[in-house]
């Protein structure tokens, strides 16, 4: 990662995510954008996935976005980018076009994890120079809290409910990140809206690589109502999930896996808060056991076992 | 005749035996397209294939997206056209079924998109034969769908297309239709233009709105109830306004380029009493020798061709029809539970209410998965509309012509 930015001063102080916007108070995936679009700056179209932010961020005749903007539909926004991409190419090279603009799909866990995949590895297969964020908020929320193959073990959905036999999602989290960097690209990182300096310079560092072929960040956004915490404790709790280990911030630059701080002294275990610290926030994990919690730190573990062998391996 | 055989002889740059499919690529070739994105499927396929030779050759120059579906095919042909780039992409059968979503959403946001397919049956049971049910399907979806009848007339078709979509007043998809495997497999002879001529004919529309940092647009936005009603009339109404200018443009071709094209064809109607109602290539060609015999056998008959289905030319077709005896509409596609199950007899049947005309109409399916449809068959067809006419006695469901019993 280059740093462009050093401190919270040195972000551009121009706001291209604007009023007009209806989501819900300390909405994550709403402050993952301001940052997106401060970090990306003006050269720069956006393909958004159906979801959250287009449907509070677009609502006609107003628009929160300062920049082109274009929605298509939930499935398809790599396709989408990837006809930009190569439309910018060709009109530059026939001198029908002189911008310089970069293309930036924004899509949430359920237009990246399920729906979108197939067409997220189309474009990242094909090699497109575009910035694909993932802002995960682990569930459907746009539809109301149904659960996506981002949702983690035992969170509670509407679509993984808590009752006598199943309590909460049954399965493990997709590995999005896994499943990216087997394509082969650039450049890849995890980011977290508590950290914005890290988050900026990423995006900036993503853009860079662009030229080479694709970039993707997975940026960490959390939902007060579908976590079911106060809206003011968005960020806190956003940070305790880098802190407890839960989401590790890395990258993957040209082949190698960088841990980036805290997650890079979290390979030792005693640097972690413990996960229940987290858990305890969210009414989404208000039934778990002790034994569940038990379980959650197992996958954690495990989890950091895998990053670590991959950092061994690509460090 | 003699002016317009001068015309031609200006314009044709070579004549050459061609698919309709290759007829296809190399209109996408001759009007400087910047972005193709397909998927390969039957009987497609040769389509793009010829396109990506001549991408590799560097006879076009364009950027050709080899996509994971047909879905992300028409997306990112959205995501072009969006950009301001001139795009086009093929489809058949399911492909079209695939990209269905993407069909509302290309007309709903404007969008010049341009795509061929030759039309093809729907599974279940798979067949990778051609009819039309892939197109009627597609029909209600705000895109003009023309439907050509020979490779010559998708060749120009193509090329038409462009003007037509992106002109201002239109900025709708148009979708080039043609009998998958009878014409996208078959060798005919073709015409084929100067390409500065065709170029001068389909200058870019450089004034439509496109995805720009220097002047940023919303696209693809989310409307209330308040809203969704008022945008979407404005598409029918682009689409309904369109027909003055596909004639328009087909005017304009016509006389550059020496054809003779019209919303619909006729052939043999003006003093017709018995009329069959056809679309595409083979009924059409078929009709047209059915007719021929008829007329030798003192029948007199006429073939009217339903050449751009969308915007469907209402008044074209009940003039051409209101003074006959009696009218058979050959649909190769089916709509089944409908009153009669030919789509397009039903836009046929609407078309003259509104004009206040009622001539007998007889619903005709045939050709469904190329099945075989023979001239012998149509004549019979027509000596039945006589038949019809003589005893009064008009059937009120469906024919389905060339089913086994």
């Amino acid at each position: 990662m280059k740093v462009y930015f050093r401190n919270i001063r040195e972000l551009p102080a121009e706001e291209r995510y604007g009023p007009g916007q209806l989501t819900c108070a300390g909405c994550g995936p709403s402050i993952a954008v301001r940052w997106l679009l401060k970090a990306a700056g003006d050269d720069i179209i956006v393909v958004n996935a159906t979801g959250c932010i287009e449907v509070t961020t677009t609502s006609f005749p107003y628009t929160a976005w300062g920049v082109p903007y274009i929605h298509v539909a939930f499935e398809n926004s790599a396709a989408v980018a990837s006809g930009i991409e190569a439309a910018l190419k060709v009109l530059r090279r026939k001198g029908l076009t002189d911008t310089n603009a970069r293309v930036m799909v924004i899509a949430g866990d359920g237009g990246t994890y399920d729906i979108g995949l197939q067409s997220l590895s189309g474009m990242l297969e094909r090699g497109h120079g575009v910035l694909y964020v993932l802002y995960d908020n682990e569930a459907y929320m746009n539809t109301g809290i149904q659960r996506s193959g981002g949702t983690p073990h035992f969170a509670w959905t509407t679509t993984s409910p808590v009752g006598k036999v199943m309590r909460g999602k049954v399965q493990r989290k997709k590995d999005i990140m896994g499943i990216v960097m087997a394509h082969h690209i650039p450049y890849a990182a995890t980011a977290n809206i508590a950290y914005p300096i890290d988050l900026a310079n990423k995006v900036r560092t993503a853009l860079e690589r662009l030229n080479e072929g694709p970039a993707f960040i997975h940026v960490l956004a959390p939902c007060p109502p579908g976590w079911k915490y106060p809206e003011e404790q968005t960020i806190e709790i956003a940070r305790l999930a880098t802190e407890t280990g839960y989401f590790p911030l890395y990258e993957w630059d040209h082949g190698k896996i960088i841990l980036n701080p805290p997650s890079n002294t979290h390979l030792d275990k005693s640097r972690r808060k413990p996960i229940v610290e987290y858990l305890k926030r969210q009414g989404r994990f208000a039934h778990l056991t002790p034994e569940d919690i038990k379980e959650i730190e197992k996958e954690i573990d495990e989890y950091w076992d895998y990053l670590a062998r991959l950092v061994k391996a690509f460090g | 005749m003699k002016a317009e055989l001068k015309v031609r002889d200006e314009v044709v740059r070579e004549r050459i035996g061609l698919t309709s499919n290759y007829a296809v690529a190399y209109a996408v070739k001759d009007v400087d397209v910047d972005v193709v994105a397909a998927y390969p499927i039957t009987p497609q396929t040769t389509i793009i294939e010829k396109i990506a030779e001549f991408v590799a050759n560097g006879e076009l120059d364009a950027e050709f997206i080899p996509v994971e579906s047909e879905h992300s095919a028409l997306s990112a042909m959205v995501g072009a056209s969006a950009a301001g780039a001139r795009v086009f992409t093929a489809t058949s059968s399911q492909g079209l079924e695939l990209m269905h979503e993407i069909l509302h959403i290309t007309s709903g946001l404007r969008l010049p998109v341009v795509m061929a397919t030759p039309g093809r049956a729907l599974s279940a049971p798979i067949s990778i034969h051609g009819d039309y049910q892939d197109i009627m399907n597609a029909r209600d979806t705000g895109w003009i769908i023309i439907i050509a009848s020979t490779a010559q007339e998708v060749y120009d078709s193509i090329i038409m297309a462009y003007r037509i979509a992106e002109d201002s007043r239109v900025l709708l998809p148009v979708m080039v239709a043609y009998d998958g495997f009878l014409m996208s497999h078959t060798m005919e002879p073709v015409e084929l233009y100067h390409e500065e001529l065709v170029r001068r004919f389909t200058p870019r529309n450089r004034s439509r709105p496109r995805l720009d940092p220097r002047n940023p647009i919303t696209m693809g936005v989310i409307a209330s109830p308040d809203w969704y009603y008022e945008i979407k009339y404005q598409v029918i109404n682009a689409i309904k306004e369109s027909k003055s200018v596909i004639k328009e443009i087909q005017g304009e071709f016509n006389k550059a380029f020496g054809t003779d094209y019209d919303v619909v064809e006729q052939y043999r109607v003006d003093d017709a009493d018995y009329i069959l109602i056809t679309y595409g290539g083979a009924s059409t060609g078929n009709a047209k020798e059915a007719v021929d015999e008829a007329r030798r056998n003192g029948i007199r008959a006429g073939v009217l061709r339903i050449r751009v289905l969308k915007p469907f030319p209402t008044e074209e077709v009940v003039k051409a029809i209101k003074d006959a005896k009696a009218v058979a509409v050959i649909d190769r596609a089916l709509s089944p539970g409908s009153t009669f199950e030919g789509p397009v007899f039903n836009e046929v049947v609407a078309a003259m209410y509104s004009q206040g005309v009622s001539v007998p109409v007889v619903s005709v399916v045939h050709g469904i998965s190329q099945r075989t449809i023979f001239i012998e068959d149509l004549y019979e067809l027509i000596r039945e509309l006589v038949e019809f006419k003589n005893t009064g006695y008009f059937p009120r469901r469906t024919m389905f012509m060339g089913l086994r019993a």
